[in-house]
């Protein structure tokens, strides 16, 4: 199944950090998302230098680098992983760009530095697209051309602030879906469902890829008004990492966590899909 | 991009940004393109202007006596330390909170790492009447008291940040993460040669201030250039701006000077490296917008870097410093937390200047290559160095340093401060 046909129907995109709070746990919670609804997993390779990401994901990047997690170590994460729906791969550049590849490995040169060695080994692991918060369609042409010889798709994300020509580059380089972000600043759950929601997917109204929109959503309900204001897909990070956190906090039984991830996957799937039910239909000119 | 400024430095620079501060950075490099390249509207007239009236431009270029007698070698020093603020800071701070202002912005925001580049923003805040807040490392808070005190008494508000390890590299991210959610009313006003273009390229120009003048001062002292500028390096501003007008003369060596901290290797595994010295042993990645030469582990997770002085300590570095190191036109070179301390106390006794921990690195190089420096050497004197007595004190009675006045004393009276 390719990238963009999981939005046929309205897509739940959930995130997770993985390694977050270690291997073992992560993974059940991964799969727990699945079972829960979930239609593409977007799972973060956690960066030391997170300049995207708010307070929640920030610290549970940090619990799993604690814990462990590193690039070799999240491919075998995601070979582990027992689940269908397809896996996207959130992470920054500079992780990208120094993968060189486990040494002995055979094929490309050795030590070669730059996006191609990241994006093949991620094509090895079955790994459908990736997500590079920090970087911009002008920086992206090399792991562009990476993704397309290895088969990957590139998403990318379209923020309140877009407009104009850089609305056409990314365009021009998107592939799977595209990442709408709901409202300026850093990830992180929200109450409020922002307005600037339905002016950023009008922009990108008439693009081909699907469009998943993202940043503070944290209910089924949030989920529904975004799904009927037009959005093929949802995006969910910091609500879910949240329960994480608490699991640590509490110190739970990772099964308790799992179980409780599952069924806030099911609200918001079930919201994706009341929101579809709301939609005005499409108006026959 | 617009056309005059690709903000590219041989493979290094560019803009490695979230996309929403993409818009910010787009309006930012117009306007440091009509401003301060075109002049529009007189802004350079104005910050020249500012940076007289207000900064005390422009500093002297001194014969240091003493030195010169050391080393038999004819030392000038250039006083950023006598610039208002006390580093050269305040040539970048002043620059960027007036083009805010140019462009019709309502707040600044800024990290801090020794609180100097936090200090001339709040100063040039309140000058330029701009609401500003400032982020700083909670290690660095606690071991610059003296200018958090002066950045709240000019009206800023400090917000400490506790990510990592609490210095400058976690204040830069947090700042970033403000930016992102105020870009419409708000600049970031970066503190060195770094992050993504136009900064690298637009503080350069506010620095270059300093080579402007060291190069006229030079010519009128001695009727030629000098053969060696020397100056600290952390992120590379008074670096970059002490070189500018000299990269062009090949006749003129430029020395890079970073932070040895304790040891140049590095511990993988704690992802620790217990130096600064980007320049000298980081590898090309991408941080905080740019890439550059970091301090790294093998995955390309950046480390936890260290210096005795907080100004230097910071993994990554500008990356037009960068890319002069590598098609070798600036010598990249390191000096410890030892030898940076010595150089304190040396120049603080024989030309009565007490200069920061990070220009003290600049002195420690010298001392180490009297020699081979050629006849008539610039030291960029980058700040003063009352903001670290604390630390000095502290890292002095721990070391047993024959040129350190005796610290008991120290102890005795200033019992209360430690
Ligand atoms: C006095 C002084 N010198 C040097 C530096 C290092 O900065 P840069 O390398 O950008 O000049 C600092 C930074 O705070 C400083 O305060």
């Amino acid at each position: 199944m390719t990238l963009s046909d999981a939005f046929d129907e309205p897509a739940f995109v959930p995130y997770l950090v993985a390694g977050d709070p270690d291997f073992g746990s992560s993974l059940s919670y991964v799969e727990a998302l699945e079972r829960g609804g979930a239609d593409v997993i977007e799972l973060g390779l956690p960066f030391s230098e997170p300049i995207a990401e708010g307070p929640t994901i920030q610290e549970g990047i940090v619990r799993a680098l604690s814990a462990g997690m590193a690039t070799e170590r999240y491919f075998e994460f995601v070979e582990r992983l027992d689940v269908d729906v397809p896996i996207v791969c959130m992470t920054y550049y500079n992780l990208i760009y120094q993968y060189t590849g486990t040494s002995g490995d055979a094929g490309g040169a050795a030590g070669e530095r730059g996006p191609r060695p990241f994006v093949e080994r991620a094509a090895g692991a079955g790994i459908a697209g990736l997500v590079v918060p920090d970087l911009p369609p002008e920086e992206a042409s090399p792991l562009r051309a990476a993704c397309d010889e290895f088969g990957l798709d590139l998403v990318f994300i379209v923020a309140p602030t877009t407009r104009g020509d850089r609305l056409d580059r990314m365009r021009e380089q998107v592939s799977g879906y595209v990442y709408v972000q709901a409202r300026l600043g850093t990830t992180g759950a929200r109450d409020d469902v922002s307005e600037q929601t339905d002016a950023s997917l009008e922009r990108v109204g008439d693009w081909e890829v699907p469009k998943a929109v993202g940043f503070g959503i944290k209910t089924g309900e949030h989920a529904e008004r975004i799904v009927a204001a037009g959005a093929d897909g949802v995006i969910v990070g910091s609500a879910l990492v949240d329960i994480v956190a608490e699991g640590v906090a509490e110190d739970r039984d990772p099964a308790d966590v799992a179980a409780e991830l599952a069924a806030k996957a099911e609200e918001l799937k079930a919201g994706a899909l009341a929101g579809a039910k709301q939609r005005t239909p499409p108006e026959h000119t | 991009m617009s056309s005059k400024t690709d903000g590219k430095f041989g493979e290094y620079g560019g803009q490695y940004v979230p996309e929403a501060l993409m818009p910010a950075i787009e309006e930012l490099t117009d306007a440091y393109e009509r401003y301060v390249l075109d002049n529009e509207d007189g802004f350079m007239d104005e910050f020249r202007r500012r940076m007289r009236e207000f900064g005390g431009r422009p500093t002297p270029l001194q014969p240091a006596e003493q030195l010169s007698a050391r080393y038999d070698t004819d030392v000038y020093l250039k006083r950023e330390d006598l610039l208002h603020g006390g580093a050269h800071k305040l040539n970048n701070a002043l620059g960027q909170v007036l083009l805010a202002k140019y462009m019709g912005k309502e707040r600044i925001i800024a990290e801090t790492g020794a609180g100097q580049h936090g200090t001339a923003t709040a100063m040039a805040g309140a000058h330029l009447d701009m609401p500003c807040e400032i982020y700083m490392g909670e290690t660095d808070i606690a071991r610059q008291r003296p200018n958090v005190f002066r950045m709240r008494i000019n009206g800023a508000e400090v917000t400490p940040v506790t990510t990592g390890r609490g210095t400058l590299k976690e204040a830069i991210s947090e700042t970033m993460r403000d930016w992102a959610k105020t870009v419409e009313n708000t600049h970031y006003v970066i503190g060195s040669i770094v992050g993504p273009h136009p900064f690298p390229a637009m503080v350069r120009d506010f620095q270059a201030l300093i080579s402007e003048e060291a190069r006229s001062q030079a010519q009128e002292a001695e009727g030629r250039l000098p053969d060696a500028v020397l100056a600290c390096a952390g992120g590379g501003s008074n670096t970059m701006g002490a070189f500018h007008n000299f990269v062009d003369e090949e006749s003129v060596d430029l020395y890079a000077v970073e932070a040895g901290g304790s040891s140049l290797s590095v511990d993988e595994e704690a992802g620790v490296a217990p130096n600064s010295a980007s320049l000298s042993t980081g590898e090309e990645g991408v941080l905080h917008g740019a890439r550059t030469r970091v301090l790294q582990d093998g995955d390309g997770q950046i480390m936890e870097s260290h210096s005795v002085s907080a100004g230097l300590d910071y993994a990554g570095v500008g990356p037009e410093l960068a890319h002069l190191v590598d098609t070798g036109r600036v010598d990249a070179v390191n000096v410890d937390d030892d030898a940076a301390l010595e150089a304190f106390h040396r120049l603080s006794q024989l030309e009565g200047v007490i200069p920061a921990l990070e220009t003290a690195h600049a002195f420690a190089y010298l001392e180490e290559h009297r020699g081979d420096l050629g006849e008539s050497v610039v030291v960029n004197v980058s700040g003063r160095g009352d903001k670290d007595l604390e630390t000095v004190i502290e890292e002095t009675a721990e070391r047993d340093l024959s040129i350190a006045p005796d610290m008991d004393l120290f102890r005795e009276i200033g019992g209360g401060m430690l």
